[in-house]
């Protein structure tokens, strides 16, 4: 008997929101381990997302990266790639939106291109980096997973070489120049906070990836190709084509994040020794959101109160910022152990075949 | 020139020997990993959580032996973790392996401050003794390499290892244990991912750093596809991975300028990219690495 749509729709979200539950668990039993008040924590938790309009504008400005980088992991996913290069496109996508931000002086009345090209030249930076990683698997078969952890750590020292040999005015700073105000996405959408423009941009990526990935026949080739290579090759779809494209989008979409926040937020780059784990949260974001461009949006709210929240939670109940990783490893692990789930749901379908016979 | 060419080519070498000592152990347990069909890329959080708690267990006991065992212990647990997830599970190896890295820098960070009430990093606790003014570690790491070779390689054990990576549906019909061969790999890389964590706080220095794996886990992956999933191979490539860090330092040491440091950091994850793609010799996974077994009856 086939099952109803919406049934199928059900088990679909209720595996994240499971995970999601024993996550938060696990949060709480940290919290009462640390030896701190997981009550005080809650209303910190609270307070932080939804005391103040300012306080839910943090919130915003923590999901729009996540936003960016969970499409960027599910839209890859969906041509059955794992992109977990996330990071060093983000890396390099900063680094060319630095460029483009700091030395293109835009001709007067054209101001508004700025931010649109220093967006564009990040985008742009994000799909070879990914693209890098999607030819090599298509011409040589080298798997996309290894490859991506390697363009990560060539970015981190290629962002670092350029930041400290070209991108700064002298050493004593952490950072490169600031970029032209005139790159800059305006602030102030709710009042005291740094929410910024980037979250139409990232809600808007959202749309497209929907249109793309669901009413386009490229989408239709992403998916085919995921679901299975050979019978799309079969039906006459170029699985290399797909594959290429597929890492230079979700690549472009990642350089997105970076520039995003580069423009929105730091106005700069700043110097760091350490991937910063984009890349990871990005992961996180997809797999609860079921690889849906709408599930992603959710989840990125999701993480995002979390992320915005620690600090408040810290300050408040002193719960240290390291449950907030905790949490989210564990909602992947249960989000990625498919068994476990799938388990319970042979054991439903067991019993159902039993009361229709 | 005031530093003497002997100086610099000792310097050279001791620290080629203590850089490539965390790599090769964690290589080698991606080597015990991945031929028998489990991708490890949560090697980097199971260094890390093993050198956390070499530093812990080393604090309370004040014996950086029963330090070593926790790091083993621990380091057997959190692979333990993905081994449930990705072998009894079916869990997408790489994403288990990515919770895992998430969950030990959250649980070292957690239990930095739970354990020393501070961020940053440990207290300075007992480590293990050096011979010949090397450290222990770095010994115990080639001996492990020729260990493992000689497990893999020349006895029955290491070959069914190894049957369950390539074709595991063979292996099965043979009557090896499909499940249990991979259990043993995948706890294997934890004792050996372990001991690099321990050969970084309690070897290598004598504290716990925060975040003190610093992606060495993944210069490991590479270096263990570099070594092309060989034990030997990966004490070729660890060695060329820590010659090419160390040689910054010695560039600095000898007063050469002009070549960024960061072309050495960046040296062996190109050669990995180069030798994966073909144009430097060529490495071939596993048949069967990555690719979850379901026993169908």
């Amino acid at each position: 008997m086939p099952e109803s749509n919406w049934k199928a729709g059900l088990r679909a979200v209720a595996i994240p929101v499971l995970a999601t539950i024993v996550g938060l668990v696990v949060g709480i039993l940290c919290i009462v381990i640390a030896g701190k008040d997981p009550v005080l924590a809650a209303k910190a938790f609270v307070r932080a997302v939804a005391g103040e309009p300012r306080m839910f504008g943090n919130v915003l400005v923590s999901t729009i990266p996540l936003i960016f980088t969970g499409l960027a992991v599910a839209f890859a996913y969906r041509a059955g790639l794992f992109n977990i290069g996330v990071e060093g496109q983000y890396l390099m996508a900063q680094i060319a939106t630095v460029v483009v931000g700091v030395w293109w002086i835009p001709p007067q009345g054209l101001e508004w291109l700025h931010p649109i090209a220093a967006l564009g030249a990040g985008a742009v930076a994000g799909a070879i980096w990914g693209g890098i990683v999607g030819f090599l698997k298509a011409w040589k078969g080298v798997h996309e997973v290894i490859n991506s952890i390697m363009m990560n750590w060539i970015a981190l020292f290629t962002a670092d070489w350029l930041l400290k040999y070209y991108l700064r005015p002298d050493n004593s700073r952490a950072a490169s120049y600031d970029l032209q105000p005139t790159a800059w996405l305006s602030q102030g959408l709710i009042e005291g906070s740094r929410l910024h423009t980037g979250i139409w941009i990232a809600l808007g990526t959202a749309v497209v990836v929907w249109i793309i990935l669901f009413k386009t026949p490229l989408g239709y080739e992403i998916r085919a190709v995921g679901y299975s290579p050979g019978a799309a090759e079969y039906g006459g779809i170029s699985v290399a084509r797909a594959l290429i494209i597929t890492m230079a989008i979700s690549g472009a979409i990642a350089g997105m994040a970076g520039s995003v926040q580069t423009m929105g937020l730091n106005h700069r780059f700043n110097e760091t020794s350490a991937l910063l784990g984009y890349g990871f949260d990005g992961i996180a974001v997809a797999l609860v959101g079921r690889l849906h461009p709408a599930g992603v949006v959710l989840a990125a709210l999701l993480f995002g109160a979390l992320q915005a929240s620690s600090g408040l939670m810290q300050a408040m109940a002193g719960v240290p910022k390291s449950v907030v990783s905790i949490v989210q490893a564990v909602v992947i692990f249960f989000v990625a152990a498919e068994g476990l789930w799938s388990f319970l749901q042979r054991r439903r379908a067991a019993k159902k075949e039993v009361t229709t016979a | 020139m005031s530093v003497g060419f002997f100086t610099i080519l000792l310097t050279f070498i001791v620290a080629t020997l203590r850089a490539t000592t965390p790599l090769l152990l964690a290589a080698l347990g991606g080597v015990f990993s991945e031929r028998s069909g489990v991708v490890n890329i949560a090697l980097e959080g199971i260094m890390l959580s093993g050198a956390w708690a070499g530093a812990y267990f080393s604090f309370i006991s004040g014996s950086a032996w029963i330090g070593l065992l926790g790091a083993v212990g621990v380091g057997v647990i959190m692979a333990g973790l993905h081994a449930v997830a990705s072998i009894k599970y079916y869990a997408d190896q790489v994403v288990s392996g990515t919770a895992i890295n998430l969950l030990a820098v959250g649980f070292t960070e957690f239990m930095l401050n739970r354990v020393w009430g501070q961020a940053g990093g440990s207290p300075e606790v007992a480590s293990l003794p050096n011979i010949f003014g090397l450290n222990l570690m770095i010994y115990v790491a080639f001996i492990l390499a020729f260990v493992s070779w000689v497990a893999l390689y020349r006895t029955p054990w290491g070959l069914r290892l190894r049957s369950v990576g390539e074709h595991p549906l063979a292996a099965d019909t043979l009557g090896i244990n499909v499940y249990k061969m991979r259990y043993a790999g995948v706890l294997l890389s934890g004792v050996m991912g372990g001991l690099a964590g321990a050969s970084l706080s309690i070897g290598l220095l004598s504290r716990f750093v925060d975040g003190m794996s610093a992606g060495k886990g993944f210069i490991a992956l590479a270096a263990m596809i570099f070594g092309k999933w060989h034990p030997l191979g990966a004490v070729g490539a660890t060695l060329l991975f820590g010659a090419s860090q160390s040689l910054s330092t010695i560039f600095q040491l000898m007063g050469i300028q002009g070549i960024p440091t960061q072309f050495f950091n960046m040296f062996p994850y190109v050669l990995t990219m180069l030798i994966l793609a073909g144009f430097v010799g060529r490495s071939v996974a596993p048949a069967a690495d990555g690719v979850p077994y379901r026993k169908t009856n």
